[in-house]
């Protein structure tokens, strides 16, 4: 019998991770709201508008790191131009706020600042259907998926891989900055859009407006990782984590690679580009440096310090990184630069697997020690026997058939093992405590040991048919 | 030349076309389908492939039957990887021609379309996916629908948990089903690469020094297991170790510099002057 889709979508994620949702849903549906609009503002738990904007960027950031996530921790493919996706969501959705503006501008034209300031009499024909709240969406998700598809079709296709694919992306980014940067482009150049007034018709530095951009920010964040959760660990997942092992193999078992690193890149530009759209109409501003290759580099020491291939991790590093950043850029502006390049060393060679990493190390650590010397190994050899001990399976939420059969059990196991946030295979997907095989490095691969045993079996034979 | 019979079953004996009543004698093309009407699987002729070059393969030709279980020998640079690796598509040749049965060219299908057609292949190094545990290699492996799309929304039923399990038992494994891959000893994964094929059903199954690393114990078993697979499937394996060779009794092709140099019984060509010569005359 199969599993009902239902039952297995919810349990891609442990219960703890729909706890934590539910809290993190309570916090930016409910608390935020009342925090700024219902308290006065010289309560002790008043949130100024300083916080939620900050707050809601960093929710932006986060659905980006996630993304990036996806991309990179996953499949293995890291990309250094997702500020690229960002910046063309945030100037898809820009552009309708621009039309927002109205007659009020400064020159009280129909047509935005920039374009009577070059002389334009009327919008470019890429202009088109901008005053549409529906198609500014949709251009946002769109445009930088158009894009991505694109490249992503030529690139895989080639089979650029590795290190060849980040210079390019980097280079793609760089690109698109300099061709934004010029006025005729027709986004306003070196100053972007910005003095927005309106969204939907509301005062955009509404208190009201501001919360509600923060809730739908919160909103995406949390589609994003739920979504992201079922996509880790479904039979889909399992074949990206097959290609960042080991791609060769997953063509040869019949899969075409193409298709799924199309698909995952696609799709995490596009929710890069949603992200960029709730970004803009919160800091009030796009210009062409959001496209600079230095901020898709952020992307990913965002990613790196909270730890690869975990989506919490991406969120957690992304926060860390991003408020650390906003506290430097006050108290130390000069040394953040130093700062975000010691960070991404550091991690690089301390911290491999991020800030998630250390702490699940630090949790085996102490598991261990609970245990008395049971290993992390017989921990997830106890989950395939369907020993009740197991984390993974409270974390699934449901029991595990309960018919007892192995086969049963193991694949409700091995259907929630896909990240294990938290569950008690943390640790499995640390490749520095995977030990090599036996025999890979003396035996097998040892040509001389292999010739001297063909050289062996022909003398053997020569100096019996000479005999005869 | 060949001394060794092979059973061959009633079910790799030529595709026979529905509905086709007028012409006994001959058979309809099914597009995609293996054809193996002429009782032969595998056709190599005259290929080339050259490196820079190097010749790493020079008018090679061959072909295996339907069912049977052939072993390929030759030294290092002889062009074996190199052959698996134009019959998997990985490698197209400069010139000649490959057919899987009567009608399959794979000098003109990618990786995945030749794997779908049947065609399984385990790599000298054993190559398996570490992160994953040996339930889900074997899980990815196993023969389906594998675009994405079905992929996004696939599970598992009955019937196939039960082949993983069976798949599992006869490699062995079945105490380390959920074990991260990685974790296995150097023996076992070779066994999980050569279940992961199992699961792909195919009809030709290309091995590449499959007990490279193995015990003696673990060697035998392979060899029985292989001889037990051939007359359903039909093997080609790459081998250095002659007991192994031996052991599967097979007809055997020696390569040499890139072409064919003998074929027969492992005895015969064990006594052909010039495989004695290629292996001993350096």
């Amino acid at each position: 019998m199969r599993t009902p889709f239902t039952i297995r979508f919810l349990r891609s994620m442990p219960r703890a991770g729909w706890m934590a949702l539910t809290l993190f849903a309570l916090f930016a549906w409910v608390w935020v709201p009342v925090a700024h609009l219902a308290l006065p503002s010289d309560h002790a738990l008043y949130l100024s508008s300083y916080w939620i904007t900050l707050l809601g960027k960093i929710l932006c950031f986060m659905v980006v790191a996630v993304a990036m996530d996806l991309i990179w921790g996953y499949t293995g493919i890291l990309s250094l131009g997702h500020g690229l996706f960002f910046a063309l969501g945030g100037y898809a959705f820009g552009m309708y706020l621009m039309r927002q503006i109205g007659r009020d501008g400064n020159y009280g034209a129909e047509i935005p600042d920039f374009m009577v300031f070059l002389g334009w009499t009327e919008l470019p024909w890429y202009w088109f259907g901008s005053s549409s709240f529906i198609w500014a969406v949709f251009l946002a998700m769109a445009l930088p998926g158009a894009v991505a598809f694109v490249f992503g079709w030529f690139a895989f296709r080639s089979r650029i891989k590795g290190v060849y694919f980040s210079i390019i992306t980097q280079a793609l980014t760089f690109a698109a900055m300099l061709l934004f940067f010029r006025n005729e482009t027709g986004f306003g150049g070196n100053d972007g859009f910005t003095d927005f007034r309106r969204i939907l018709g509301y005062a955009i530095t509404a208190p009201e407006t501001r919360v509600v951009l923060f809730a739908l920010s919160a909103g995406l964040l949390m589609l994003c990782l739920v979504l992201g959760r079922y996509l880790v660990t479904s039979r889909f997942g399992r074949v990206l984590a097959a290609i960042r092992d080991a791609e060769s193999r997953v063509m040869f078992i019949g899969y075409n690679p193409l298709h799924y690193k199309l698909f995952i890149w696609t799709m995490s530009a596009m929710l890069c580009g949603l992200a960029g759209a709730l970004y803009v109409p919160q800091v009030g501003i796009i210009n062409p440096s959001e496209m600079s290759p230095a901020n898709s580099i952020e992307i990913a020491v965002w990613v790196a310090v909270g730890g690869r291939g975990t989506l919490i991790g991406a969120v957690i590093g992304a926060g860390a990184v991003n408020l650390a950043k906003t506290w430097f850029t006050v108290a130390l502006p000069d040394y953040w630069p130093f700062v975000l390049g010691f960070l991404f060393i550091a991690v690089t060679l301390f911290m491999p697997n991020g800030i998630v990493g250390v702490v699940r190390s630090i949790a085996i650590r102490l598991r261990r020690g609970n245990r008395d010397g049971r290993t992390m190994e017989d921990g997830r050899d106890g989950v395939g026997a369907g020993a009740p001990q197991a984390p993974v399976g409270q974390a699934a939420g449901i029991p595990a058939g309960g018919t007892g059969d192995a086969t049963t059990v193991a694949s409700s196991a091995a259907s929630v093992s896909g990240g294990d946030e938290v569950s008690g295979a943390v640790g499995v997907h640390d490749t520095a405590t995977v030990p090599r095989g036996p025999g890979r490095s003396n035996e097998a691969d040892d040509p001389e040991r292999n010739e001297a045993t063909i050289v062996r079996a022909f003398a053997d034979k020569a100096t019996k048919g000479a005999g005869a | 030349m060949s001394t060794e019979t092979i059973d061959r079953p009633a079910a790799v004996d030529g595709v026979q076309a529905p509905g086709h009543r007028d012409a006994p004698s001959s058979h309809v093309v099914v597009p995609g389908a293996l054809d193996l009407s002429h009782n032969v699987i595998l056709y190599l002729e005259d290929i080339s492939v050259s490196f820079d070059g190097f010749k790493a393969l020079n008018k090679l030709s061959l072909a295996v039957d339907a069912g049977e279980l052939r072993c390929i020998i030759g030294p290092n640079g002889a062009g074996k990887t190199t052959m698996m690796d134009v019959i998997t598509g990985k490698t197209r040749p400069d010139k000649g021609k490959a057919f899987f049965g009567q009608t399959l060219d794979l000098t003109r299908m990618t990786e995945p379309a030749i794997a779908h057609a049947g065609i399984g292949r385990k790599f000298q190094k054993p190559t398996v996916f570490e992160q994953l545990s040996a339930f889900e290699n074997l899980e990815l492996a196993m023969k389906a629908d594998k675009r994405v799309r079905r992929a996004l929304f696939a599970s598992l039923d009955d019937a196939q948990r039960d082949r993983i399990a069976t798949v599992l038992r006869r490699i062995r494994l079945s105490d380390h089903a959920d074990r991260p891959a990685g974790l296995l000893s150097h023996g076992q994964k070779q066994w999980l690469e050569i279940g992961m094929l199992l699961m792909q059903e195919p009809r030709l199954l290309l091995l590449d020094e499959p007990v490279a690393g193995m015990t003696d114990e673990e060697t035998e078993r392979t060899a029985e297991l292989f001889v037990s697979l051939a007359g359903s499937h039909s093997l080609v394996v790459v081998e250095h170790d002659m007991s192994f060779v031996e052991a599967l009794g097979g007809k055997v092709t020696v390569l040499h510099e890139g072409s064919v140099l003998a074929e027969g019984s492992l005895a015969h060509v064990q006594e052909d002057p010039r495989v004695i010569e290629v292996y001993l005359g350096r």
